[in-house]
């Protein structure tokens, strides 16, 4: 089959490679029909995840159809339509009972590295580096899906892919961050970042009781994607003092509850992006923190900070006496996709949100490595391009 | 009478003659025939890995890596001969200790049934080909090191067995594998499972030296040990061991 494989920073190409072969009784293969970009991936790309490995299969966000189902999958067959969610849990150990399905203690085949990384080994998750399993991605035909009566869902009749797609990673990531930000009826939530989890992250808001929701971005089409489709208010931080512009629009409050869409990667104007960026290159930190001090800085005393956007490694100069002092919650961690997707599938099935709005590319796979350089420089408006193989 | 004398003296300094079979080329000890193979594959395993397979350093760990395979493969060393020292012989020792611990989301008596009925441990360590129960207390193991390249046998009995709490063996007097281990199985607070303790003992070859090479590859075998009880907690939360052996990927199909 063809796959889009990593082969070096910077550096994806679309190769030939072996089918996927039912290898556990609890596996699945499924032929992916959607598969999405996400803003994670670019991470790998430009080579902040150190344990990637020449010919990975990238891509995590999909939904397809089944082919062949192992002889313990037991809620699946052949031709069933199912979105997958991206994180893996194996259903039997004490963090899945608990739905924290991303703490899965069994769902890494490389625990034993992920333990060097972060002390536990967390979940393992579709074409995302070694450190979290190391399992061959969705931007490929056919894709093998282990413990697949936890992670697959069917996709309910009416339900049309591009919208079921994102319930793979994107509605779940925001929905997420939306819940652990705790919101209380009329609570004013600031977003950073309009990407596709930012856009769901708005939306998210709004279903958990959010009163006003404030997006901060840089790109107008994304900001004014979050006006039409999320309802939000929108800052633009090329142009505004965040903090100040924040601080103005809640009567000096500030956000009641702030969310962090952006991750290691972030950007902001100014000699802060450069001291991060070389501090970055080498190698005295891993990870921009921009968007993390911002947050904490903007935030009410006694608000809470919810981070979805993916941190890696080491991050410098992160206030934590305004943290303390402040009395500031901080939640945060990768999506337990497994707990958020019925509940999100009923949504877009009541027609309660539709996301196929983030989808703005749909390209053949054969695109792949031209879709990630649009998807990593914004060109041509893209928020999400999607790969139908 | 004077002949008989000859040969306790050639039998004593082991050099009248050397048999055709080449069975006395042997200066290596069993487990540390074993130890040598399992680092040698490691080694060779870590040098050969693609990113550092261009690198002098790659190039050199696989090569020692090859060499202590030999080296356990033929009980052969050449070090050996040349300092004088033949591990081969027994002699008094110290024992390596390892000690790693997980919880299992299991109930006690879960945990502790599967791991007494013996003939279930080749499911989850690695290196065990089978177990066979031989009676209430003796059992039989039969190991291969990666690779096929040394097998070893060797007969161990039960020394305390305490139904849901504790399960300790040692390897019978004349084993080829001297070895000893204790299992503790406690309930977790929080009805989180079973917290289960893996003690494990290991002879290390003879002399200075010996121990040396025992510690070295000390963190290998513990990392064995981890390995074999985390593969034992997968099997028993989710029902099969995590591996992404034989997937695909642009290198061809992945080894895991």
């Amino acid at each position: 089959m063809k796959a889009l494989c990593w082969v070096g920073t910077n550096h994806l190409n679309v190769e030939k490679v072996p089918d996927p072969e039912i290898i556990n009784p609890r596996d699945a293969i499924v032929r992916v029909v959607l598969s999405s970009v996400c803003g994670s991936d670019l991470h790998l790309l430009d080579g902040y995840v150190p344990s990637m490995r020449e010919g990975d299969i990238i891509g995590h966000e999909f939904m397809g159809e089944v082919v062949e189902v192992g002889r313990e999958v037991k809620k699946f067959r052949k031709g069933d339509r199912v979105v997958v969610g991206s994180v893996l849990g194996c259903g039997g150990c004490w963090f899945c009972e608990n739905q924290a399905w991303s703490h899965c203690d069994n769902s890494n085949a490389h625990a034993a590295l992920a333990e060097k990384a972060y002390g536990y080994p967390t979940a393992g998750i579709f074409g995302y580096s070694h450190a979290f399993g190391g399992y061959a991605g969705s931007h490929a035909d056919f894709i093998r899906v282990p413990f697949a009566d936890n992670g697959m869902f069917k996709i309910p009749e009416g339900v049309k892919d591009e919208a079921a797609l994102f319930v793979s990673d994107a509605f779940p990531t925001g929905f997420m961050a939306a819940d652990m930000a705790d919101i209380a009826p009329g609570d004013v939530v600031a977003v950073w970042g309009c990407g596709g989890v930012g856009q769901m992250a708005i939306r998210s808001a709004f279903l958990l009781g959010a009163s006003r929701v404030i997006a901060i971005d840089r790109f107008p089409e994304r900001l004014a994607m979050a006006r039409t489709h999320g309802r939000a208010e929108t800052l633009n931080y090329e142009e505004v003092d965040i903090l100040e512009a924040l601080k103005e629009m809640t009567g000096g409050r500030g956000p009641d509850r702030c969310i962090d869409a952006v991750g290691m990667e972030a950007h902001t104007p100014g000699l802060e992006h450069y001291y991060d960026l070389i501090k970055q290159q080498i190698k005295l930190e891993t990870d921009r923190p921009a968007v993390l001090r911002q947050a904490i800085m903007a935030c009410r005393k006694g608000g809470t900070l919810s981070i979805v956007g993916v941190y890696g490694g080491f991050i410098d100069k992160f206030p934590m006496g305004a943290a303390m002092n402040k009395g500031l919650t901080f939640k945060m961690g990768q999506m337990h996709a497994q707990k958020y997707m019925p509940r999100l599938l009923d949504y877009v099935q009541n027609g309660d949100v539709d996301p196929a709005y983030i989808l703005t590319h749909r390209w053949p796979l054969e695109r792949g490595a031209e879709g990630y350089q649009m998807f990593k420089q914004k060109t041509d408006e893209c928020v999400r391009v999607v790969f139908a193989p | 009478m004077a002949t008989k004398k000859s040969h306790v003296a050639a039998g004593l300094y082991g050099d009248a003659h050397t048999p055709a079979t080449g069975f006395a080329n042997v200066n290596v000890g069993t487990t540390e025939r074993i130890i040598s193979a399992a680092g040698g594959a490691l080694l060779t395993y870590y040098g050969l890995r693609e990113r550092q397979a261009s690198k002098p350093l790659g190039l050199g760990l696989a090569a020692l890596g090859t060499c202590l395979i030999l080296r356990g493969a033929s009980g052969y060393c050449p070090v050996n001969q040349l300092v004088g020292r033949d591990s081969a012989q027994h002699s008094p020792s110290k024992a390596i200790k390892i000690v790693q611990t997980f919880t299992i989301n299991r109930p006690v008596a879960e945990v502790y049934g599967f791991w007494r009925r013996l003939e279930n441990l080749p499911q989850f360590m690695q290196h065990i080909e089978s177990v066979e129960q031989l009676d209430e207390r003796r059992s039989h193991w039969k190991a291969n090191i990666p690779g096929g390249l040394l097998n070893v046998e060797w007969e161990a009995e039960i020394v305390n067995d305490e139904p849901n709490l504790l399960l300790a063996w040692q390897s019978l007097p004349g084993s080829e594998v001297d070895n000893a281990g204790e299992v503790r199985f406690l309930e977790a607070p929080g009805d989180k499972g079973t917290e289960v303790q893996a003690v494990i003992h290991y002879r290390a070859p003879a002399g200075a030296l010996g121990h040396g090479v025992a510690q070295l590859l000390n963190p290998a075998l513990e990392e064995m040990v981890r390995s074999d009880l985390r593969r034992f907690k997968q099997l028993m939360e989710a029902g099969e061991i995590t591996t992404i052996a034989g997937q695909p990927s642009g290198r061809g199909r992945d080894k895991g």
